[in-house]
């Protein structure tokens, strides 16, 4: 990584349950500002990555550096303090809840030990606007009545609202039509357009190659691949999701 | 601003416009009106069409009854219904997290058993002391389940039922302990505690506080909307709030002008609003503050709605569901005390099984979700009138229990298929 340090770094990181070993000596290395793809065919251990960045599980063995520093995360709560927020398929909304208040939630602005309710809003709605998110009629509508899409943004806004440095997003358009893709997709250049360094987990190939700066690939818990997006093609990722190798480049390993 | 004015094309889909409260919408009033309509047509209705119901039911009464609408009817069924409304807010607590409290009726019983044998003889307590041991009592045992449901992760229900056989236990043995307890039966026998229920406020201050409490309301309506307003944010258009306003004052001044006829004998003349309705206005009033204007009150929708999610985002679910419990327990405790001092006791054959029943079916009936995240204290007490009124008017129609039960039961199931039903429709990731 020639431009300055990167905001995350997994160095040897390996991961055993029990008699499985989901990851071995995975390096992995997250550029600030950048959209770091990390693909993977099923059972490559990319849930794991993304769970041991999170704090769900301590690596077995190995480090984690965050900004140049080692750092054990014990618990999700330890990631979400330095900046790390995990944006996981199924959202963790509130679908009684409007969008301001799932926007919120947890982390209530408050004016005399009550709810400040038009503050919260206009913050919302500066945070949505900022990432151009457009086709909400009405931030006090229960997100029970949104499209998918809308729904991945709010979860999205939520975490720029906690003021992340690194948002994890896992398989975010697995459920989503053509439209919807395309919104979220969009959402993501902005986000890192806006400084936010973002992991996207996807084995989409389109949405790798329309939005990531760099790229990872994962096969049976060994990171086989890693690189700046221009050095891949379909085919060789595909080689390398498929057999761990490919034949067609020099990409770092 | 911003929002409302968003691109056409990618605007949500006509029939999604029915979850949208109207005021986040509408700039007009007949728009306004336009989304209302398409709301209740959604399903997502309100409160609309239990008063609709309750209308119906109780033009059906006065037809079929001479006595029903008199103004002595109408108080006494008010002060029946406070009672069962009462100890459903309390039930909403459990109704929110998506869990059930069974032991309400029982719990609240032993808070006020302890408080009005604290406070007759032979210990003669000072009434408030009596009442804040009993209540503290409530609140304890309700932490105390809410406690075991949280920690050992059993469910609400096998606890709750534990409780409803286990605090009847303990209900008797107060009563064996107490003294003064009669034949199991221990009297009010304070006049302020009596007067609760059977005490009334004079013409005049009855007046007085409904002028009071609606220019209260105004002022707090009218200063939070131009505040919205001078922020940038959507309010409510002007018209409606001052419709809102008209029809709390003209329902108020009704309610007062009933309260203040003659309802006793020419010889011994009973007017003015029973105490109890200003009580249960507060706990209204509290209770609508706490879940609408606080956290505690915002994580228990959350967690009702989707535990995960609440955990996720850092917030104690354990800890706020024992509180919810411990409230439930507690109002329940003030429902008691109502009830006692209706009845101008409370004895050993108090019903907890059946009253919790009721409770359960007065927060459904109002339009509270058994299945969790929805509900609202107006909730219990429409359904809490709408049982009342039932009880009241087929006794006036000299229909047995029987019937009445019936009536009751059949009620409620309507009740709950239509939330089903049009939830179903208007919500599909809700759950039911």
């Amino acid at each position: 990584m020639a431009e300055g340090a990167p905001l995350l770094e997994l160095r040897g990181v390996s991961k055993v349950f029990g008699a499985v070993q989901a990851l071995s000596g995975v390096n992995f290395t997250v550029p600030p500002g950048k959209v770091t793809a990390l693909a993977g065919d099923n059972g490559a251990g990319k849930s794991v990555t993304i769970k041991t960045i999170s704090g769900l599980w301590e690596p077995s063995e190995g480090e984690i550096y965050w900004e140049g520093e080692r750092v054990r995360f014990h618990s999700p709560n330890d990631a979400e303090s330095v900046g790390i927020t995990t944006i996981y398929q199924d959202l963790a909304l509130c679908d009684n809840l409007d969008i301001v208040q799932n926007m919120f939630l947890g982390h209530e602005r408050r004016r005399y030990g009550l709810l400040d309710e038009s503050s919260m809003e206009l913050a919302a709605r500066q945070t949505l606007a900022d990432l151009h998110v457009t086709t909400i009629r009405s931030i006090r509508q229960p997100v029970a009545s949104l499209s998918g899409g809308q729904r991945q943004s709010v979860a999205v806004a939520k975490a720029v609202m906690q003021e992340a440095k690194l948002v994890i997003m896992d398989e975010p358009t697995a459920a989503l039509g053509v439209a919807q893709t395309k919104q979220v997709l969009d959402l993501i250049t902005r986000l890192s357009g806006q400084g936010t360094a973002v992991i996207l987990v996807s084995h989409n190939l389109n949405d790798v190659f329309e939005v990531a700066d760099q790229i990872s690939i994962l096969y049976l818990g060994q990171m086989v691949a890693s690189g700046p997006a221009e050095e891949f093609d379909r085919q060789v990722i595909v080689d390398y999701m498929t057999t761990g190798q490919s034949s067609r480049t020099e990409a770092t390993r | 601003m911003t929002e409302t004015e968003s691109t056409p094309e990618s605007a949500i889909a006509p029939d999604e416009l029915v979850v949208l409260a109207p005021d986040v919408l509408a700039d007009s009033l007949p728009d306004y009106l336009r989304a209302w309509g398409k709301r209740i047509r959604g399903g997502e209705s309100g409160a609309l069409p239990i008063i609709v119901g309750l209308l119906v039911i109780s033009i059906f009464f006065s037809v079929k009854s001479n006595s029903f609408l008199t103004s002595t009817n109408i108080v006494n069924l008010f002060v029946q219904s406070t009672f069962i409304i009462l100890l459903g807010m309390a039930e909403l607590y459990a109704l929110i997290l998506s869990e059930i409290d069974l032991s309400v009726g029982f719990v609240g019983a032993v808070g006020a058993a302890i408080a009005m044998a604290l406070i007759s003889a032979p210990q003669n307590w000072v009434w408030w002391a009596g009442l804040i041991v009993g209540m503290a009592a409530c609140f304890l045992i309700g932490a105390f389940q809410g406690t075991i449901i949280t920690r050992l992760r059993i469910p609400s229900f096998v606890v709750t039922l534990a409780g409803l056989l286990g605090w009847q236990g303990v209900l008797i043995y107060v009563f064996d302990s107490d003294k003064g307890a009669v034949g199991g039966v221990i009297t009010v026998s304070n006049n302020i505690i009596d007067d609760l229920v059977s005490g009334s406020m004079t013409k005049a201050a009855g007046w007085i506080l409904l002028v009071a409490l609606v220019v209260l309301y105004a002022i707090i309506t009218i200063v939070r909307t131009s505040r919205r307003r001078a922020q940038g944010l959507t309010t409510p258009p002007l018209s409606i709030t001052l419709l809102t306003l008209g029809a709390v004052a003209l329902a108020g001044a009704v309610l007062v002008f009933i309260c203040n006829r003659n309802r006793g004998i020419a010889t011994a003349p009973v007017s003015g609003v029973p105490w109890v309705i200003p009580f249960v206005l507060v706990v209204l009033v509290a209770q609508s503050f706490l879940l609408a204007r606080t956290r505690l009150g915002r994580y228990m929708y959350a967690i009702g709605a989707s535990p995960e999610a609440a955990r996720r985002a850092g917030i104690h679910v354990a800890r706020i569901r024992t509180v919810a419990f411990a409230l439930c327990s507690l109002t329940a405790g003030l429902a008691a005390v109502v009830y006692a001092s209706r009845l101008g006791s409370i004895t050993i054959g108090f019903d907890g099984g059946t009253y919790v029943l009721y409770a359960v079916a007065a927060a459904v009936i109002g339009g509270a979700s058994l299945f969790g995240g929805y509900g609202k204290p107006i909730h219990p007490l429409l359904g809490g009138l709408v049982i009342a009124t039932l009880n009241n008017g087929l006794a006036l129609l000299n229909i047995t229990t029987a019937g009445t039960d019936i009536a009751t039961a059949a009620v409620l199931l309507v009740a709950v298929a239509v939330d089903a039903t049009l939830r179903r429709r208007s919500r599909p990731g809700a759950g039911g």
